[in-house]
């Protein structure tokens, strides 16, 4: 009875540090139970397209950085022929392709991973511009003085007066000052008029430009956007974005006044955007929120690199296979061939998808079986017949994908992506089992090898499931621990009430 | 379709589980095993302890030793090749023959020398031994059947597994050859699996691949009407094993031979559970009537506890199961 339990105490203890780290984590970094939850990756791809005549080129693009509502999370170019490189020009982030030579119609590309926030709409500070004296034909700059004067009037500070502002230039009864100022310099840039004026009222302000985000947009263009200082905060203002684009996640591309896109040597040069949205993938996103924590308790996969993570991505959803294993051998009693052999299978299966698996696992294994007859008539020894068959193995998947590929089926070149020496055992075992037991008990083992291996892949290919055994390794505890209670069950198997049903008349 | 585990649990059937946990793991300790894994040991061992085992011919360790086989088997008109290392009856080949330079098997195929040695170099090399470890071969002189089982077994050498619980014999059953089960007593392949009663080793059921049978189905010989001879050399043959192994759950395989009686082919550290099938009851409540018995009935010797072990069950059957409406 003692030794029952100590296993529990060690199960229980197992237990309670796995929640206690995962409830941590949950409560202080704010990791979600769900997968993406209230967070979405957005992919945006801005493309440059001009005219080159034969000259060197250098073009400039503003780059977004991090910003409150979104973090950066990779930046990558696409540019045939030419020469990339992200640099800083002035405090500003910049994309600059070069080339020597190039003629005609040019396309360039640049792509950015963003991980949107809890939005709110703030840019890293920069310092506020130097107003520098604005001068003002007449009439306008009579017009202009009595509009600020009005607005002035009607103000406390800088914020307010620039409200002010707006409301007169979106008013439907626009004063005659404001029309006559409209009419001449812009129905279109209205926003940089305004700029214009806050800086004649020696306020520090300034047309930015930022990017609605929909998803499965294309052809999408940066909307200018009133920025105005205040001492060394400021504030933007969406002028110009109707209601349901203000519902809209906005991404700020430039921070302060200057060109967007500087295209030399080239001509006609325009700017477009197409985004897609993505529920946020369990790994790689949640590095940029966790990954530089030195918090011991936060120890997290976040902190590797984004290749080992994935790596690690997999690797941490093998305790959920053993436990599966564990479940369907202990708990129901399936016979399986190799104990952890099915979630091998189901790390491949993974990997083809189900049914591309299935198929491609079964059409090895049985031609497999069938080569395999024919060497045991070889009269090899142990060692030389497994290296014989996993030859023969690999041999028969290069004929399947090459077959499949010049069929049309590209989807038979997954078969590659199965654990050849695994495979090979395979075979092997199930032929000596043919030979030894008969082929009932081969399909007893090779379908609960299956069922085993297919429920192990439906496992590890839920989404919760990846969720939680990569963003909080305190359940790895947990798991060790419901192996553990597994490993002491001494009740009857369910299919031993089955294998014993026939004692019930003795009963 | 499934039988209640409360049902079962009254039938005191002991689960895979069960065994595992309770009964394997706490009272065979690990260390012991290879002297039960390894027939050549065990081989060795009991006959230390006297105990008759079928005589070695000869043991082939390497592939040099292949050499000899011929040579070794030339005055044997039959004999058996086992794997030291397997299990549950895997890699035997048994020779009952030969003719024209030719062997005979079992079965009444006929292979020659070179098949004989690829199969010991597959011993060798581990194919059938646990874990795929570097075997031996053992070449035992064959098992003779005694005439009196002769009706019941068919192309194979029928056995007498023995539960011997902490040194207790508490279930017995004989397991008969069949062409199914290829002259192998084998319950996996097809072997009948005949429950015996512990006091006097007659039969009181019969099964084949898990479903009642009345008589043998090959000859059509009646089940009911076995009775194993000298009962006692059996039981006592178990007891003593669990003596020389110092195990506490095991499997004792015993041949009735036409010349020695009573001889000992192999230990198992984990016996299966169909012999409760075999005998329509369950090892539970043999097994806790066991654990009751005062501390000094363990030491006592083989032939009491023997005794003991028979009055113990015949008790339980009494109180615990009642019979079966109809008997055959």
């Amino acid at each position: 009875m003692s030794r029952r339990l100590t296993l529990f105490a060690v199960a229980a203890v197992l237990a309670s540090i796995g929640i206690g780290l995962s409830v941590y984590r949950h409560v202080v970094f704010d990791v979600p139970w769900l997968p993406g939850q209230d967070k979405s990756i957005w992919s945006i791809e801005a493309a440059i397209e001009f005219r080159a005549s034969g000259q060197p080129i250098t073009v400039n693009m503003v780059r977004p950085v991090d910003q409150a509502a979104f973090s950066v999370l990779e930046e990558s170019g696409a540019s045939p022929g030419y020469g990339l490189s992200f640099e800083e020009r002035n405090n500003t982030p910049v994309a600059q392709w070069t080339i020597r030579q190039a003629e005609g119609q040019q396309r360039l590309f640049y792509r950015v991973d963003v991980l949107q926030r809890d939005a709110s709409l703030e840019v890293a500070s920069v310092p506020p511009p130097r107003v520098l004296p604005v001068t003002w034909e007449e009439p306008y700059a009579t017009a202009v003085a009595e509009v600020l004067e009005q607005a002035h009037a009607l103000s406390a500070d800088e914020l307010s007066l620039t409200k002010q502002l707006i409301a007169q230039f979106s008013s439907a009864e626009r004063t005659q000052n404001v029309q006559l100022l409209v009419d001449q310099f812009g129905q279109d840039d209205i926003t940089g008029l305004l700029a214009r004026m806050l800086r004649t009222a020696n306020i520090p302000a300034a047309t930015i430009h930022g990017l609605v985000l929909e998803d499965g947009r294309r052809r999408q263009t940066l909307r200018p956007l009133l920025r105005v200082w205040v001492g060394e905060d400021s504030e933007i203002f969406p002028l110009g974005l109707d209601e349901e684009e203000l519902e809209r996640p906005l991404l700020i591309w430039t921070r302060h006044d200057g060109y967007t896109l500087d295209v030399m040597g080239g001509t006609r040069s325009r700017l477009s955007f197409s985004m897609i949205r993505s529920e946020m993938s369990s790994y790689g996103t949640l590095a940029e929120l966790l990954g530089d924590d030195s918090d011991w308790l936060g120890f997290s996969i976040h902190s590797l690199p984004i290749e080992e993570q994935a790596m690690f991505q997999t690797i941490l959803l093998l305790p959920m296979g053993a436990l599966v294993v564990c479940l369907l051998r202990i708990l129901i009693g399936i016979r399986t061939s190799g104990t952890f052999m099915p979630v091998l299978i189901a790390l491949a299966f993974i990997q083809t998808s189900l049914v591309t698996g299935l198929i491609g696992f079964l059409l090895v294994v049985a031609t497999g079986l069938m080569i395999r007859s024919y060497l045991s008539h070889l009269n090899l020894l142990l060692v030389a017949r497994i290296s014989a068959v996993i030859i023969t193995v690999i041999m028969i998947i290069g004929l399947f994908s090459v077959f499949s590929y010049k069929v049309g089926l590209t989807e038979g070149l997954k078969i590659t992506f199965f654990p050849m020496i695994i495979l090979s055992w395979t075979v092997e075992r199930m032929s000596i089992l043919w030979e030894e037991e008969g082929w009932h008990e081969v399909m007893v083992q090779a379908g609960g090898s299956l069922l085993t291996a297919v429920m192990v892949y439906l496992v590890m290919m839920n989404p919760w499931v990846r969720h939680l055994s990569f963003n909080f390794i305190g359940l790895q505890f947990v798991v060790l621990a419901l192996i553990v209670l597994i490993g002491n069950y001494s009740g009857y198997r369910l299919l031993e009430l089955r294998r014993f049903r026939v004692m019930a008349k003795y009963l | 379709m499934l039988i209640r585990p409360s049902k079962l649990r009254r039938l005191g059937i002991m689960g895979m589980n069960d065994r595992n946990i309770n009964y394997i793991a706490r009272y065979n300790p690990r260390r012991l095993y290879p002297l039960v894994d390894n027939k050549l040991k065990t081989k060795l061992i009991a006959e230390e302890a006297g105990i008759t085992v079928p005589p070695l011919i000869g043991a082939i360790r390497t592939q040099h030793d292949l050499e000899d086989v011929a040579d070794m088997v030339a005055g044997h008109a039959g004999f058996a090749i086992k794997p030291a290392k397997g299990s549950g009856g895997k890699g035997i080949l048994v020779i009952t023959g030969h003719k024209d330079g030719r062997f005979i098997k079992s079965s009444g195929v006929q292979i020659g020398m070179s098949a004989i040695r690829h199969h010991i170099t597959n011993v060798l090399s581990g194919l059938y031994s646990l874990g795929g470890s570097p075997d031996v071969a053992i070449i035992e002189s064959l098992i003779l059947t005694d005439p009196r089982y002769e009706p019941w077994s068919i192309g194979g050498v029928p056995d007498i597994r023995v539960i011997v619980y902490r040194g207790f014999p508490v279930m017995a059953m004989m397991r008969l050859a069949t062409r199914a089960s290829d002259g192998k007593a084998n319950l996996h392949m097809g072997a009948v699996g005949v429950g015996l009663d512990i006091v006097s080793g007659r039969a009181v059921n019969a099964v084949q691949s898990g479903g009642a049978v009345t008589e043998h189905p090959d000859s059509g010989n009646q089940l009911g009407e076995l009775t194993v001879a000298d009962w006692d050399q059996y039981l006592e043959l178990g007891a003593r094993c669990a003596d020389v192994t110092g195990l506490g759950y095991l499997g004792a395989d015993i041949v009735p031979d036409r010349n020695h009686g009573a001889m000992l082919i192999e230990l198992n550290a984990r016996p299966g559970l169909a012999i409760q099938v075999a005998n329509r009851r369950g090892l539970k409540h043999r097994v806790r009537a066991i654990d009751k018995l005062p501390a000094d009935a363990f030491k006592k010797p083989s032939a009491d506890r023997c005794r003991i072990a028979c009055e113990v069950i015949t008790s339980v059957e009494a109180t615990v199961v009642p019979e079966p409406e109809s008997s055959q």
